[in-house]
C-alpha cells in the first residue's frame, strides 16, 4: 500500500497510542515516543515492522507517541491510521492484510 | 559485593559511604550501641524570649554555615511551606553544599529545583523523592548522593549519629515564645509531629516555624521548650486545602474492590485474625475498601483491633470511633478527620517516628503488628517490593514506613494490580529493591494470592478455603502474557543514590537515567 496522505489514530488516553502516518521518502521513518519506551520500545518497534510489512507499506513516516498500549492496540492503531491515509473506510481486508 | 537479596553494591559506593552491605532484617538483632549528643547553648536568663524576627535573623544566630546539615518534616505533604521558605533564605544568603536531612520531599518542594544545580543542596537523605527534585537527582543534577531511608531508618540514622543535624526546621502548627509546639489548634493543623521528634532532640540547634503564636505554656506541647533554641513567625507555614489530600475517595473501581476482597478474605483466613490483633493499612483506594471489609467482619463476629498505626486516616478514625478500634497511634495524619481525631479522641495518640519504627530502639510499634496492607511499584518473583523507583528508572515515590512495617508484622501483605497500564506490577525482578522479599509475606492481586513459599504456616492455615492461590511465578506468567516480557531499564554508570536499609546498610543503588536507545 501507498500512503497517500497524512492520518492519524488512536488518543494520548493511558493505555492507548496515537499513530501518525505521512508519505515517506523511500523507506520506513519510524520514531517513537513511549512511556514504556525502556521496558517495550524494542517490542513496539517490532510490532510495528511487523504490521506495516502485513499491510504491504514499506514508504513511510510513522511517528507514535504510546501510552502504555499492549501490541493488539498498537497494532489495531496502525492499521486505522494507514487505511485512513488512502481513504478505504469499507471492504477492509480483514483475515487478509489485517490480521 | 552482593548483598542478601542479590543486588551488586559498587566497592566504591561502600568505600564513599563507609556503609556494609544489607545482610538480612534481623542481623543486627540485639546489636549495642552509643547514642549520639548534640550541642546544647543553654538557657538560664530568665527575661529572655526565643522570638526571632525573620528567617534570616534566625539563621543567622544559629551560624549557618556552608556545608551544614539542615532538617525538615514533611507533615504539611503537598502544602508545606516551610522548606521552601528557608531554602531560599539559605540560597539568598549564598550558602552552599547543605545536606537536606528530610522525612520526605515531594512536589510541592519543585520550586527549589534549582538549588541542585547552583550548588547550594549538594546532599540530600529522604524517605523519597517525588516531583521535580526526584526527577533532578535521577538526571544526575545532584552533586553528592541521594540517601533514600525508611521512616525508621530516618530515626535511626539521627540517634546513631550516622546523620548529624546542624540546624532542624520545625514547622509548627502552633507555638509559644518559648518553643512549646503544638500540630493542632493553629491555621495549618497537620495532626502529630512525629518526624520532627528525632530532630528536636538530636540536632544542635533547634528552630521552630509558625504562623500562630498562643500564649505561654502551650499545653499539651508535642515537642517541647528544652529542646527548641528560637521561634520564628511568619504569615503562612503551610496551606491546609493541600495538606490533607493523600487518602482516597471511597473506591467503584472494580478491579480494586476485587484485591480488596481477597486481602480481607485472606487476613480472615489467618490465625492472627482474632479479639485484639493489630493492623496498620495505607490509604490507597483498595487499602481502604479492604479496611471497610474487614469492619463488617469485625462487627459481624465481635472482634476488635488492639491498635491500629501508622498514617491515620478518615476510614481508621471511624473505627475508633464506633468501638472497633481501641487505640490508634498516630505519625501522619492523611485527611482533615484523622487530623481532628487525634485532637479530640483520647484513645487517638500522638507517637514519634522512633517509637513507630526505628529498628535501633528498645522496640518500636511495627514490631507488635499482626498485619500491615501495603502497595508496591513493583513486587518479584523473589518477594522483594519496590516502591522508590518508577518503571522508567525515575525517582518518583518513598519508602515511607513500607520496610519497618513489613520486617515487624507477623503477615505483611501487599496489594498491587498485576499490571498498571502496560507495566507489570510482579516481574522477575523488580528494577530496585526496597523491601526485601524475606519481610514479604502475601501479594494480593486481581488475579490471585501468592504466599511466599517460606511461609508454609500461612499456606496451611490459608488452604481450602476458596481463595484464588497461586505461586508468584504464575502471576509473572500471566502478566507478562498480557503486557509481553519487559526489558531491563538502561541506566547510565553514575550512581546516583542509594536505597538504605532499614539498619542502615545498602539494600540497592540508583543510577543515573539515560536516554532509551532501541538494540538495532
Amino acid at each position: 500500500m501507498e500512503i497517500k496522505k497524512p492520518a492519524v489514530a488512536g488518543t494520548m488516553e493511558s493505555s492507548d497510542c496515537q499513530v501518525t502516518v505521512e508519505p515517506g521518502e523511500g523507506k520506513i521513518d519510524f520514531t517513537l515516543d513511549s512511556a514504556v519506551a525502556h521496558q517495550f520500545g524494542n517490542q513496539i518497534k517490532k510490532v510495528t515492522l511487523e504490521t506495516l510489512a502485513n499491510l504491504g507499506v514499506d514508504n513511510v513516516k510513522i511517528s507514535i507517541v504510546d501510552k502504555g498500549a499492549l501490541d493488539c492496540t498498537i497494532k489495531a492503531r496502525i492499521e486505522g491510521a494507514v487505511f485512513r491515509s488512502v481513504d478505504q473506510y469499507k471492504d477492509l481486508p480483514w483475515g487478509g492484510a489485517i490480521k | 559485593m552482593i548483598n542478601a537479596v542479590g543486588r551488586d553494591i559498587p566497592e566504591e559506593i561502600l568505600k564513599a559511604t563507609g556503609k556494609e552491605v544489607f545482610q538480612g532484617t534481623h542481623h543486627f538483632d540485639g546489636f549495642e550501641y552509643q547514642t549520639a549528643s548534640h550541642k546544647v547553648k543553654c538557657v538560664i536568663n530568665s527575661n529572655g524570649t526565643k522570638l526571632v524576627d525573620s528567617i534570616h535573623d534566625v539563621l543567622v544566630k544559629c551560624g549557618i554555615k556552608d556545608g551544614m546539615t539542615l532538617s525538615f518534616h514533611h507533615h504539611f505533604r503537598n502544602g508545606d511551606k516551610v522548606l521552601n521558605m528557608v531554602m531560599e533564605e539559605v540560597h539568598n544568603m549564598g550558602i552552599k553544599n547543605i545536606t537536606i536531612c528530610a522525612s520526605s520531599l515531594g512536589s510541592q518542594n519543585d520550586p527549589i529545583v534549582y538549588m541542585l544545580d547552583d550548588g547550594t543542596i549538594t546532599e540530600i537523605q529522604s524517605s523519597g523523592v517525588r516531583g521535580q527534585i526526584g526527577k533532578a537527582i535521577s538526571e544526575g543534577r545532584l552533586q553528592g548522593l541521594a540517601i533514600m531511608r525508611s521512616h525508621g531508618a530516618r530515626s535511626r540514622a539521627i540517634e546513631s549519629g550516622e546523620t548529624h543535624i546542624d540546624i532542624a526546621f520545625i514547622g509548627a502548627p502552633t507555638a509559644d515564645e518559648y518553643g512549646n509546639l503544638n500540630a493542632n489548634g493553629g491555621k495549618a493543623d497537620c495532626g502529630v509531629l512525629s518526624y520532627s521528634a528525632a530532630d528536636a532532640m538530636y540536632a544542635d540547634r533547634v528552630v521552630a516555624i509558625t504562623d500562630t503564636l498562643v500564649p505561654f505554656p502551650n499545653l499539651p506541647a508535642q515537642i517541647t521548650q528544652t529542646y527548641v533554641d528560637y521561634v520564628v513567625k511568619v504569615d503562612e507555614i503551610g496551606d491546609p486545602t493541600k495538606i490533607a489530600t493523600g487518602a482516597a475517595k471511597p473506591t467503584t473501581d472494580q478491579r480494586k474492590l476485587l484485591m480488596a476482597k481477597y486481602c480481607t478474605d485472606f487476613v480472615v483466613a489467618t490465625p492472627y485474625f482474632k479479639e485484639g490483633f493489630s493492623y496498620q493499612t495505607g490509604v490507597g483506594g483498595a487499602s481502604i475498601a479492604s479496611t471497610k471489609f474487614l469492619a463488617e467482619i469485625m462487627r459481624e463476629k465481635n472482634i476488635h483491633m488492639s491498635f491500629g498505626v501508622g498514617g491515620i486516616a478518615k476510614p481508621m478514625c471511624d473505627l475508633l470511633e464506633e468501638g472497633l478500634i481501641k487505640t490508634l497511634v498516630d505519625t501522619q495524619d492523611f485527611d482533615q478527620d484523622a487530623i481532628k481525631s487525634v485532637a479530640t479522641n483520647p484513645n487517638h495518640h500522638y507517637i514519634t517516628a522512633s517509637e513507630y519504627a526505628d529498628p535501633f530502639n528498645k522496640g518500636a510499634y511495627v514490631n507488635k503488628l499482626d498485619f500491615v496492607i501495603l502497595a508496591a511499584l513493583e513486587v518479584d518473583t523473589h518477594f522483594n517490593c519496590n516502591v522508590v523507583v518508577g518503571s522508567d528508572g525515575v525517582i518518583t515515590g518513598a519508602q515511607g514506613g513500607h520496610p519497618d512495617t513489613a520486617a515487624g508484622a507477623k503477615c505483611t501483605i501487599v496489594i498491587a494490580p498485576i499490571m498498571q497500564g502496560r507495566i507489570p506490577t510482579i516481574c522477575t525482578d523488580c528494577t530496585t529493591v526496597t523491601t526485601p522479599g524475606e519481610d514479604v509475606d502475601v501479594v494480593v492481586t486481581d488475579y490471585g494470592i501468592a504466599i511466599n513459599p517460606k511461609r508454609t504456616d500461612l499456606i496451611e492455615a490459608t488452604k481450602d478455603k476458596g481463595l484464588p492461590l497461586k505461586t508468584i511465578e504464575e502471576l509473572r506468567d500471566i502478566a507478562y502474557s498480557i503486557t509481553g516480557e519487559p526489558e531491563k531499564v538502561q541506566f547510565g554508570d553514575r550512581v546516583v543514590g542509594i536505597i538504605e536499609g532499614r539498619d542502615g546498610t545498602i539494600m540497592d543503588v540508583v543510577r543515573q537515567i539515560k536516554k532509551f536507545e532501541f538494540n538495532n
